[in-house]
């Protein structure tokens, strides 16, 4: 009962009328961040930094935290309404999104995203309520062993789980591990992969330039080649009734996927070096795993955008936890924030609870008013977003294409990306023809910086001795299911094919 | 497409035996007191994707994967072309940067893609030349203070008058 006077306090302190407004336009500002390819809510919480200092701290905090939310929910909006990732949480929802969008359906896509997103920062609202210095000390107990082995299994969905061609998922995903291992060896800090000898892949390849390069460049330049420039655009309507209705689709369709992104989403966002992104892409994964129709993902299944979408705001909550009770930043936006309320004269751990009461329950409580704000505010901007698709496609594939390059380089301020980001276009368009996915190996370059070092730290913690992902209570299961998954495509080459049902592999 | 198949799988397969010589430039076994060497993670997985162009190579050979079975060609005459002009357009605008600057090089692209490749109106063409860059200009410059390539010194009195809006 303590808990709920407190976050009834902490939430009549979200609403003064400073603050409230705070949340408001920290809210749309994110919202169009995120939407920006390029640009994501580390950007928008790195910039806008130095003017909370015009406030007292717990409006810096909540200003930040609603941007931090806005952004979260705009990612969404240039994966389903141009196909481009508006930042690396919201990838995954590029594999269903889009394709709803292209048949038609953008609206349906886009609420199923505001309500996901919803779904999963209410959820992770109340986890964080009821339990948050409980599960800082669980998080602690994740050592490299089982870190890696949560990013085994993200990659192992892949393969046990893909409609792909499988040496094609495989190579695809060993592709983005590489190229996530371009630059500098991240132990001994010697340049590695200098392929070459180019200076401009000293300083490695960053995800966003994959991914504009692949879905930007790649996927506009296939698109215009099947389509021979007479792209069929889509003419979505969209009225009062009709998002009703949408939302209730939605709910219907989605829930399942909500639900497993909210709480896996919450837990992977605790975790230090997780966060939202690895969040987002474990829920699509784990969703399409146990969906009755898996082969429908990729496709535009509903639950394939909510599951994504509740996990990377249910993740981007989460991952406030350690940073709040421990002061452990779980994502690069938190590690700002971090820096933001060192400045402001507070010490995040343990005694922030207890010393800086109003503060602590303050932000709480505006986690509850900004994601009521962001639902509201992303629900009314739809019509905008849904009027970008009723562009002709001779106008909206350049403005794709403007998007790509100076999103690319705003993110990274480097020329040589841009023409990383043109070969891996062009690249892509060759092995999309040839169908690989193209996916996974999106999924990796993320994964890549996170998986490596946790493997080499738990070879070096069992002197080399690979079973120490078997033999830990909580690595282990981990471990076994992602090797099952890996090993059932062999599986299925073993068991006997019934006749006249030999599908394409 | 058959031909495709089988080029793509030899053209990898080579990225993935260069990506493995270049991996043993650091140690690729395991190091006494530090684990494995800088080089293991990308030389075995470079080995794996090599693996796993010989399986597409066999599955290319058993005629097993789609694109093995398919006659079509890779791209027709008009697939060709339609690639060659944006992804032409696509170069030149990003070859320009340096030249007209980042904001420059979208108007030229514009015009290019809008008028020549959309054939849309003369005005629909300008105005969006001209709104899109400088209301990128206002975002990235002003809002964002991201600064983009501003090309070569012949662009710096346009660039003046703009900087003296924003600051």
């Amino acid at each position: 009962m303590e808990i709920l006077g407190l976050l009834f306090d902490g939430v009549l302190i979200a609403l003064q009328p400073l603050n409230l407004v705070l949340i408001l336009v920290g809210v749309t500002l994110g919202l169009f961040i995120g939407a920006m390819p390029g640009l994501g809510s580390v950007n928008g919480v790195a910039i806008l930094l130095p003017i909370t200092f015009l406030v007292p701290p717990t409006g810096a905090i909540i200003f930040l935290a609603a941007i931090y939310y806005g952004a979260m929910y705009g990612g969404a909006i240039s994966s389903i309404t141009l196909g481009i990732p508006g930042a690396s949480t919201a990838v995954a929802t590029t594999f269903d999104g889009r394709p709803l969008a292209m048949q038609g359906r953008a609206s349906l896509a886009l609420v199923t995203a505001a309500v996901a997103s919803f779904v999963g920062g209410t959820v992770a609202n109340i986890i964080f309520t009821g339990f948050a210095p409980l599960l800082a000390g669980v998080a602690l107990s994740f050592g490299p062993p089982e870190i890696f082995a949560l990013m085994l299994l993200a990659f192992a969905t892949f393969v046990g789980l893909g409609t792909d061609d499988i040496p094609k998922t495989i190579f695809s995903i060993c592709f983005g591990l590489v190229l996530g291992a371009i630059g500098f060896d991240q132990i001994s800090g010697a340049p590695r992969l200098v392929l070459f000898d180019i200076n401009g892949f000293l300083q490695g390849i960053g995800f966003l330039v994959l991914a504009i390069g692949v879905y930007g460049i790649g996927e506009m330049l296939w698109t215009i080649e099947q389509t021979r420039g007479e792209v069929e655009n889509t003419t979505p309507k969209m009225t009062a009734k009709g998002m009703v209705a949408d939302t209730a689709e939605a709910t219907r369709k989605g829930w399942k996927g909500m639900g497993i992104g909210s709480l896996l989403g919450f837990f992977v966002g605790i975790l230090p070096a997780a966060g939202a992104t690895p969040a987002a892409l474990m829920a699509y994964g784990v969703a399409k795993m146990t969906s009755r129709r898996p082969q429908n993902f990729g496709r535009g299944e509903v639950d394939g955008i909510a599951a994504p979408e509740a996990a990377n705001n249910s993740a981007s909550t989460g991952s406030m936890l350690p940073m709040l009770t421990l002061g452990i930043p779980g994502s690069p936006t938190t590690a700002i924030l971090l820096g933001g309320m060192v400045i402001w004269g507070l010490t995040p751990g343990p005694r922030l609870f207890i010393e800086e009461t109003e503060f602590v329950w303050g932000l709480i409580g505006s986690f509850y008013v900004s994601n009521v704000a962001a639902l509201l505010i992303n629900l009314a901007f739809i019509p905008v977003f849904i009027w970008m698709l009723r562009m002709p496609f001779t106008i909206l594939a350049p403005v794709i294409f403007v998007l790509s390059v100076i999103g690319g380089y705003a993110a990274t301020r480097d020329m040589f990306d841009i023409w990383m980001i043109l070969v891996f276009g062009l690249g892509a368009f060759v092995l999309r023809r040839l169908d690989y996915p193209l996916a996974p190996a999106v999924l990796a370059i993320v994964l890549g910086p996170i998986a490596e070092p946790t493997l080499r730290q738990s070879l070096l913690l069992s002197q080399g001795d690979p079973t120490i992902f078997f033999t830990r209570p909580i690595a282990g299961p981990i471990t076994v299911v992602a090797i099952i998954l890996i090993l059932l495509p062999a599986l299925k080459l073993l068991r006997p094919r019934k006749p006249g049902r030999d599908g394409a592999a | 497409m058959r031909n495709g198949e089988i080029g793509a799988a030899g053209v990898l397969a080579l990225f993935s035996l260069y990506l493995m010589w270049k991996s043993t430039e650091l140690p690729i076994g395991f190091v006494e007191g530090r684990g494995p060497g800088g080089g293991a993670w990308p030389f075995w997985l470079s080995a794996i994707m090599l693996l796993c162009c010989g399986m597409i190579a066999l599955n290319w050979w058993r005629r097993t994967s789609p694109p093995s079975q398919s006659d079509e060609p890779f791209l027709d005459g008009h697939g060709w072309r339609m690639v060659a002009l944006v992804g032409g357009s696509l170069i030149g605008f990003i070859a320009l940067i340096d030249v007209v600057s980042m904001y420059g090089a979208i108007a030229v692209f514009l015009v290019v893609y809008l008028r020549f490749l959309g054939r849309h109106s003369w005005a629909l063409t300008l105005v969006l030349a001209l709104a899109m860059p400088i209301g990128f200009f206002f975002f990235f410059e002003g809002a964002m203070r991201i600064t983009m390539p501003s090309g070569m010194s012949f662009t710096d009195p346009v660039f003046d008058i703009l900087y003296d809006i924003i600051y």
